[in-house]
């Protein structure tokens, strides 16, 4: 899905005033980092969609005897992996898993975080304090070890590392999330509009998330490349997908055996993250600076 | 200072209680038998049940929990079902070997880091600006577990400069100061190293510029100070922060070794914590993991601590 037109759109009609947000786009579209970086991204979105027609071969179908074929090799432009599949296709496919899982677990853990975020920052008080406190034990954790410990514990598959991730990522949105809600709060268009008698639901739907959304949309952005790593990650350790499902990570991890003999084949997995990583990175710096967010 | 030291050890310690408790309830959400890995498939059901009364999986969740909390106070962290010994010792051998590549890499990192923040901060908009952030951009993305790959590729494989993996020859985990077992640190710490200078690099660019653009920095000019001394008032407002972020960064390696420790066979906790998932060894996974973890919590307090000394405005915030 392409996150950003989403946005915009979703944008314009909660904040109600088209310039502030034509402005932003005007001011992305001035950042060629940012513009090549947005295109490579919804290029990789494209070849995940259309995976089926653009891979030349069966992602699936090895052939024994063609096993671990340099890059350039006739009918197999990028070579052929361990069990003699076409590595293009693999890569192609590979996309699929790997961006659902890049994407997915911070889109969740915004949904989760904010929420949780923007009631103790509305609420205050003890709300606060219980909520706030809670999400600092999962943030005594780094958050390699907090994936690794609880897909660990959860045992391998792709839903329970994305359930992992998911919880990696919740703390730090609701600390961001919490921090804006109480910064707007206090301002004089809540305060009238508390004056004026408007329940807090009314007051946290038409006031505070206007003017929340925005910073906390950019710093979920901001976590998708860092996800991507994280995933991956847990596929090469053989905690995230399992064989023969194409995936990124898991690729790197299985043409390891690889590397003296086939050394650029087993590079080209993790150019694939690489790419995409810095990609988003590149898009949400964009993003950013566009909208004025302060790191 | 003091005041707000021990304001600050008596924040920790709900933090550290919650962090024991999330190690212990993580391994028992783990499915299965937790003894699966040393019986065997055609165990009595006698058997079963007299090894689970020895390691106490028996006992009510809470009475687990209080017994394992008070040993791991006293320093006890039960025994390793895998291996038998115990599980305190085989994380103090791990231990070491994972500070030497974590410190290292954060030194590194550090200094890269700061030199390409400087760099990028002060020529903000030039083509130095960006090719330091380029160096910072790259740090945070790439994924560095690959780096490590194409490195081992690179320096070990193609020209054989450095060894690809181990901690020592033949496989050794014998650590010596010699130049034999330095060459095998080089690889992982030099692959480390990018993330905190990634991170070190963009906070410190975010500083400069920012601190530039004060007033006093205009007022400290305009005087007639030279460059060199601007430089020096700038240096004394990045330092706090940016060793903040360099200490926190060592957290952050020391707990997430596992994926370059994977790459590069490099025996500290992050192999251990590797093994330990895989062969389902429950008391060395809790163990290794609150170890990172209270060690993450400790780091943590000791950066605020020494932060607010440097900088006391930190303390009335």
């Amino acid at each position: 899905m392409s996150a950003v037109p989403d946005g915009v759109v979703a944008g314009v009609a909660i904040a109600r005033s088209p310039g502030y947000w034509v402005t932003v786009l005007w001011r992305f579209s001035r950042d060629p980092f940012a513009v090549v970086a947005a295109l490579v991204v919804l290029g990789l979105i494209a070849m995940a969609v259309f995976a089926p027609w653009l891979a030349p071969q069966d992602p699936f179908h090895g052939m024994s005897l063609r096993r671990l074929r340099p890059p350039g090799s006739e009918g197999y432009p990028l070579g052929t992996d361990e069990l003699g599949r076409d590595m293009l296709s693999r890569l192609i496919y590979g996309a699929r898993i790997s961006l659902f899982m890049g994407i997915v677990p911070v889109f969740a853990a915004l949904a989760v975080g904010a929420s949780i975020g923007i009631v103790a920052g509305y609420v205050g008080g003890w709300t606060n304090t219980v909520l706030m406190r809670t999400m600092d034990v999962f943030f005594a954790f780094p958050s390699v070890l907090l994936a690794v410990a609880l897909a660990g514990a959860l045992g391998p598959g792709i839903l329970n590392s994305m359930l992992a991730l998911t919880l990696v990522f919740v703390p730090p949105i609701a600390r961001v999330a919490e921090s804006v809600t109480t910064g707007v709060r206090t301002r004089d268009y809540v305060e009238a509009a508390k004056a004026s008698g408007a329940g807090a639901l009314i007051i946290i739907r038409k006031q505070v998330l206007g003017n929340v959304l925005g910073p906390i949309f950019v710093y979920a952005m901001s976590l998708i490349a860092v996800c991507m790593i994280l995933a991956s990650g847990l596929s090469f350790l053989g905690l995230g997908v399992k064989p023969p499902q194409p995936d990124w990570g898991l690729m790197l991890n299985t043409l390891r055996t690889a590397i003296y003999t086939q050394p650029l084949l087993c590079a080209l997995p993790g150019l694939m993250i690489f790419i995409t990583s810095i990609s988003f990175n590149l898009m949400t710096d964009g993003l950013r600076s566009a909208m004025d967010i302060k790191a | 200072m003091f005041t707000y030291a021990a304001k600050r050890v008596l924040m920790t310690m709900p933090i550290m209680i919650g962090v024991s408790l999330v190690c212990f309830a993580l391994v028992h959400l783990a499915p299965g038998d937790p003894l699966i890995s040393v019986l065997p498939p055609d165990a009595s059901q006698a058997i079963k049940d007299q090894l689970m009364v020895l390691y106490g999986f028996d006992r009510p969740y809470y009475e687990q929990f209080l017994r394992w909390l008070v040993r791991a106070v006293q320093g006890d962290l039960g025994t390793s079902i895998r291996t038998g010994r115990p599980v305190a010792a085989e994380i103090f051998k791990a231990v070491g070997n994972t500070l030497m590549i974590a410190t290292l890499a954060t030194f590194i990192g550090f200094v890269l880091g700061t030199f390409f923040g400087f760099v990028a901060g002060y020529f903000r908009g030039s083509w130095l600006d960006k090719l330091a952030s380029a160096a910072a951009v790259f740090g945070v993305s790439v994924p560095h577990y690959w780096l490590g790959m194409i490195l081992v590729i690179v320096f070990a494989v193609q020209l054989g400069w450095l060894p690809p993996t181990g901690a020592g020859p033949g496989g050794s985990e014998d650590w010596r100061w010699n130049w034999v077992h330095v060459q095998h640190l080089i690889l992982p710490a030099v692959t480390m190293s990018v993330i905190p200078m990634g991170i070190i690099a963009r906070t410190v660019r975010a500083l400069v510029a920012e601190i530039l653009s004060q007033e006093f920095i205009a007022g400290l000019r305009a005087k007639g100070l030279p460059e060199l001394g601007v430089f020096r008032h700038v240096v004394k407002n990045v330092a706090p922060t940016s060793l903040a972020v360099m200490g926190i960064q060592l957290g952050y390696l020391l707990g997430g070794s596992i994926l370059i420790e994977t790459v590069f066979a490099w025996p500290g906790t992050g192999l251990l914590l590797n093994d330990a998932i895989f062969q389902r060894d429950l008391p060395l996974l809790q163990g290794t993991i609150l170890v990172l973890a209270l060690f993450f919590v400790a780091l943590n307090l000791v950066v605020d601590v020494f932060q607010s000394a440097l900088d006391p405005r930190i303390q009335r915030a």
